[in-house]
């Protein structure tokens, strides 16, 4: 097959024909790596390339795979981790400068479970930084841009994860999702991002931002992707507490086209006020192809959608500024150079070593947390978030999925976010509220809007209903689904006709 | 001094448990490796690692909670306290603050006016920190993470003391019931048990506690109770020159034997608790405080009721051996090969206690095998030594953990029960010693008691004494 076939296939697509050795596992290795070389200048998915550890792993795996060893759908693709994944031995910054020169002496649970699958690591990917962002222009290694259109931002917190998926840079890629850091960028980008439900794939191994949010979660190019990635992903992991012992993890059995019957909500509190007119038609189309199909849609009010931005923000901030105070200069990391005292290198470690988002949401939490100010925002955020929860139990009594929006927008432009922090916040009001419920959340490409960018489609479950929202996704990829960047089919092209 | 003054008293106790591994890791807690061996991703804080609770902490935690009368929370937390030291690597420690697993309990301490109870207002489960090694010679601060995550108990006490000796006696009890449950072996030099001491002073008779200071740095008994005598001298000597008494952390040097202030609650620090989002609630069930119940050991008045009913010791007897957990370890284990408690106990008691006190030991650390104990009982039993020889035996055992039929064996100790033998050497000592043979029969008793001991000592103590009066008696007429 040429480069070009090879890097058009999906996860599970590229599996098959190594298996059936149409392709073989250095050949899917070399086809990503050239990509990674041609694009990267541009899109900057990466904050380390492993050529030589996925040169290895190819010829190991292919080893494998050819005794017969490794037979799942996902033995010898090459995937991408987000920075803020632990692998031993290769480097894993948070693209934070506190961590630039970081090698974890461990690898994380999720990995783990790739790496039993057969999966090729190629390097980590881009990221805001600690995961606090919606644009991935928090890195302390430079912003990741926008595939579709190198002046937008790909969105984030998982921007090298999806700007990496969608330009060929690798089949699929893992990232993780505290307030739509997976599902935000993957609809920024076209591709296809699943926050699975609290607690089912093990999170040790994920450096914390919000632990009571987090979630790892696979990037993929369409639903059956995702489907599989979960089905290796999803583990009880005794290291874990908060991970749960699922019993069903077959999700590939959802993907029928049948929807008959499925009773899909969309809320109106998701329709109204801040929503772009293209995004909003997108969603309603959708809503007619699921009718037309066999299921029952309306409308209905959620409620208490407003309060979902502030609770997430009190609440994963206190969480983050305890996270991160181990990053102080003493066991690892980045520690000044010159200081005074043992305060001294702490002050003057984590002044050099942090951004400024990072700064602003660790004094937030910081803040949140201290005596006198504990009962008025923090306990009220809880007390929030189990309001919200019991909002989405109330509509999953009367429906399987929730139907919406992934964003309000299609993607921003570069710099124009971070100078109004507030307005990049209110960004991730459809995906939040997921995270603070701990429910499953799909975000699907579903065309694009007038300036050729992606618009994203969110599928919310109820807890541990990734069935349900992976049917009915499958169902509504059909209509636009994945395609590739027009920069990244010249990139490919450039190369062969080289 | 013409008022008359109460002291209040309050304890914070840390107790490190007996566990094989830590609190949230799999490593282990044997005290002493080289620097950071025990250790691994979770209690050196490594980025994305989590704590897995150590089911046992809260087993030990609950058997510590029942044995001092605590109300039970079966949804209980854990939570982050927030501060950052180079000792503890996430610049958290995991602690329990709002639901703490045990809390509103007592202990009862014996005081010359009679039976007192010491409320307990909670225990609490936490984690230990890592330790500092200031290295002068290079100007550097080294860490060793091998404590970091061991498993520790803090129990909290109401403020109900009111003197010294009431802090010994409650610290002495709850040691107690710690050791018998086998959750700590609550060692203070050691470090595996630490009080903190809470105290004001008030005029007698006033409702209102006084400011309060927190003394830290007591590593034994002595220790504190000097603390607490200087502490209540120092807080008198402020009120009666009309000076207000700051609420404070001071750190006792029992050297000087004086204090130093750590800091004040100006700058005490906010901790900025909330509840650890890596670790679910623990769910504390009626049946799982029954089976504790149920598999809760002999404590110590239970203990000494049983040897009085079962073994016929005193009470007297029963209360010294009971009041280390590790001697009344040994008398059972003892009793149990030789089945002769009273012997066993008396050897305790009076030998026992002798060397203890000789020595400056804790009874924790009299380490010889109750085998060798319960062989020497026999051997005084049958009559093969006698009882100062086997005082010295004991001495040996005592020391070396020798084996007493070896050891009597070697070094030829054996009571002479040869007749011949005997009568030879009194008779010998007898033509020796005229004139006590003469006092003798001036009617001298003393005389005869100077003739056994010369015979005794001449049979280097190996004679059976009763045998040697007898034969002294005879030849002298």
């Amino acid at each position: 097959m040429t480069e070009k076939e090879i890097l058009s296939l999906t996860a599970v697509g590229l599996g098959k024909k190594i298996k059936s050795k149409e392709v073989t596992v250095l050949e899917a290795v070399k086809a990503v790596l050239g990509q990674i070389r041609s694009m990267e200048p541009d899109l900057n998915s990466f904050v380390t390339v492993d050529e030589a550890f996925a040169l290895s792993q190819a010829e190991a795996v292919q080893k494998k795979i050819d005794a017969g060893e490794l037979t799942g759908p996902l033995a010898g693709v090459p995937v991408a981790i987000k920075d803020n994944i632990c692998i031993k031995d290769m480097r894993t910054t948070c693209s934070s400068n506190i961590l630039s020169d970081f090698v974890p002496t461990y690898t994380a649970q999720a990995v783990e479970n790739l790496i039993e699958a057969g999966a090729i690591i190629i390097g980590k990917t881009n990221m805001d930084e600690f995961a606090m962002g919606s644009t991935t222009e928090t890195s302390a290694f430079g912003p990741t841009k926008n595939p579709w259109n190198l002046e937008y931002v790909p969105g984030g917190s998982s921007g090298g994860s999806c700007t990496a998926v969608a330009s060929g840079e690798c089949f699929y890629a893992l990232g993780s999702d505290t307030g739509g850091s997976i599902r935000q960028p993957a609809s920024y980008c076209g591709v296809t991002g699943l926050k699975p439900t609290y607690g089912t794939i093990s999170r040790y191994g994920l450096i914390a931002y919000g632990s009571s949010l987090d979630q790892i979660g696979p990037v993929a190019k369409d639903v059956t992707d995702c489907a599989a990635i979960l089905e290796v992903l999803a583990s009880h992991d005794k290291k874990d507490s908060t991970s749960v012992d699922r019993k069903d993890n077959h999700f590939m059995e959802a993907l029928t086209e049948d929807v008959k019957g499925l009773r899909v909500g969309i809320p109106a509190d998701y329709l109204g006020e801040g929503l772009n007119e293209e995004v909003k038609e997108a969603v309603l189309k959708a809503a007619k192809i699921l009718e037309e199909k066999g299921a029952v849609v309306e409308t209905f009010d959620l409620g208490r959608v407003k309060y979902a931005i502030p609770a997430y923000y009190v609440i994963a901030s206190a969480e983050a500024s305890s996270n991160l105070s181990r990053f102080d200069g003493v066991k690892y990391g980045y520690r000044a150079k010159e200081y005074e005292g043992l305060h001294g290198m702490y002050k003057k470690s984590r002044s050099e070593g942090f951004g400024a988002e990072v700064k602003r949401r660790i004094m937030l939490g910081s803040f949140v947390l201290s005596s006198g100010y504990y009962d008025a925002y923090y306990i009220k955020a809880l007390k929030t978030k189990a309001l919200i929860k019991k909002s989405f139990d109330e509509a999953f009594a009367k429906y399987d999925v929730i139907l919406g929006p992934t964003a309000p927008t299609t993607a921003p432009k570069l710099n124009e976010s971070l100078s109004d922090s507030l307005k990049m916040y209110l960004g991730d009001i459809y995906t939040i509220s997921v995270n603070l419920a701990g429910l499953p959340g799909l975000s699907i490409p579903f065309g694009t809007d007038h300036k050729g960018l992606p618009i994203g489609l969110q599928l919310i479950g109820d807890c541990f209903q990734e069935k349900s929202i992976l049917r009915a996704g499958y169902a509504l990829e059909g209509e636009h689904g994945y395609t590739m960047p027009e920069l990244a089919l010249k990139a490919i092209n450039g190369r062969e006709e080289k | 001094m013409s008022k008359q003054y109460e002291t209040v008293i309050g304890l914070e106790v840390h107790v490190e448990l007996a566990t094989k591994t830590k609190i949230f890791c799999s490593c282990s807690t044997e005290f002493g490796g080289a620097p950071n061996t025990h250790t691994c991703p979770v209690c050196t804080g490594m980025p994305g690692s989590l704590p897995v609770l150590n089911k046992q902490v809260v087993e030990y935690a609950l058997a510590v909670g029942l044995a001092a009368n605590c109300e039970i929370n079966q949804y209980c937390k854990f939570d982050r306290k927030n501060y950052f030291y180079p000792d503890n690597p996430q610049n958290y420690q995991i602690s329990q603050l709002y639901l703490p697993i045990c809390h509103d309990g007592y202990v009862e301490i014996d005081t010359p006016s009679g039976k007192k109870k010491i409320g307990i207002h909670e225990i609490h489960m936490e984690e230990d920190a890592g330790k500092l090694i200031h290295d002068e010679w290079e100007d550097c601060s080294l860490v060793d993470f091998n404590r970091s995550g061991v498993p520790l108990i803090e129990i909290v006490s109401e403020p109900d003391m009111r003197s010294g000796e009431e802090v010994i006696a409650y610290l002495e009890k709850l040691r107690l019931i710690i050791q018998y449950l086998g959750a700590s072996d609550c060692k203070l030099q050691e470090g595996s048990m630490r009080a903190d001491v809470n105290l004001s002073i008030r005029e007698a008779g006033a409702k209102e506690f006084g400011t309060r200071t927190e003394m830290k740095n007591l590593n034994s008994f002595k220790a504190i109770a000097r603390a607490i005598e200087g502490e209540k001298k120092r807080q008198i000597e402020l009120i009666e020159e009309g000076k207000l008494i700051t609420q404070e952390t001071r750190r006792w040097d029992d050297n000087k034997e004086s204090s130093y202030a750590m800091r004040s609650k100006e700058d005490a620090k906010d901790y900025r608790y909330f509840p650890d989002p890596d670790l679910p609630p623990v769910l504390i069930s009626d049946e799982w405080i029954s089976s504790i119940k149920e598999r809760q050991p002999e404590l110590r008045t239970e203990k000494m009721a049983r040897y009085q009913e079962d073994f016929s010791l005193s009470e007297y007897d029963a209360d010294i051996i009971t009041a280390s957990k590790h001697i009344a370890d040994i008398f059972e284990a003892v009793t149990e090969i030789c089945n002769k408690p009273k012997e066993a106990a008396n050897w305790l008691m009076v030998e026992g206690m002798r060397l203890l006190k000789e020595h400056e030991m804790e009874p924790e650390n009299m380490c010889f095998s109750p085998e060798n104990l319960a062989k020497l009982i026999q051997l005084v039993d049958n009559g093969t030594i006698n009882r100062t020889v086997g005082k010295e035996v004991f001495e040996r055992i005592f020391a070396d953990n020798v084996n007493p039929e070896q050891y009597v064996e070697e070094k030829g100790l054996k009571v002479v029960n040869d007749e011949g033998q005997l009568r030879e050497a009194i008779q010998g000592i007898i033509d020796a010693n005229p004139q006590s043979v003469e006092d003798y029969h001036n009617g001298k008793e003393k005389a005869m008691g100077f003739l056994v001991g010369q015979t005794m000592r001449a049979m280097k103590g190996k004679a059976d004494p009763a045998s040697v009066n007898r034969i002294v008696k005879e030849l002298l007429g």
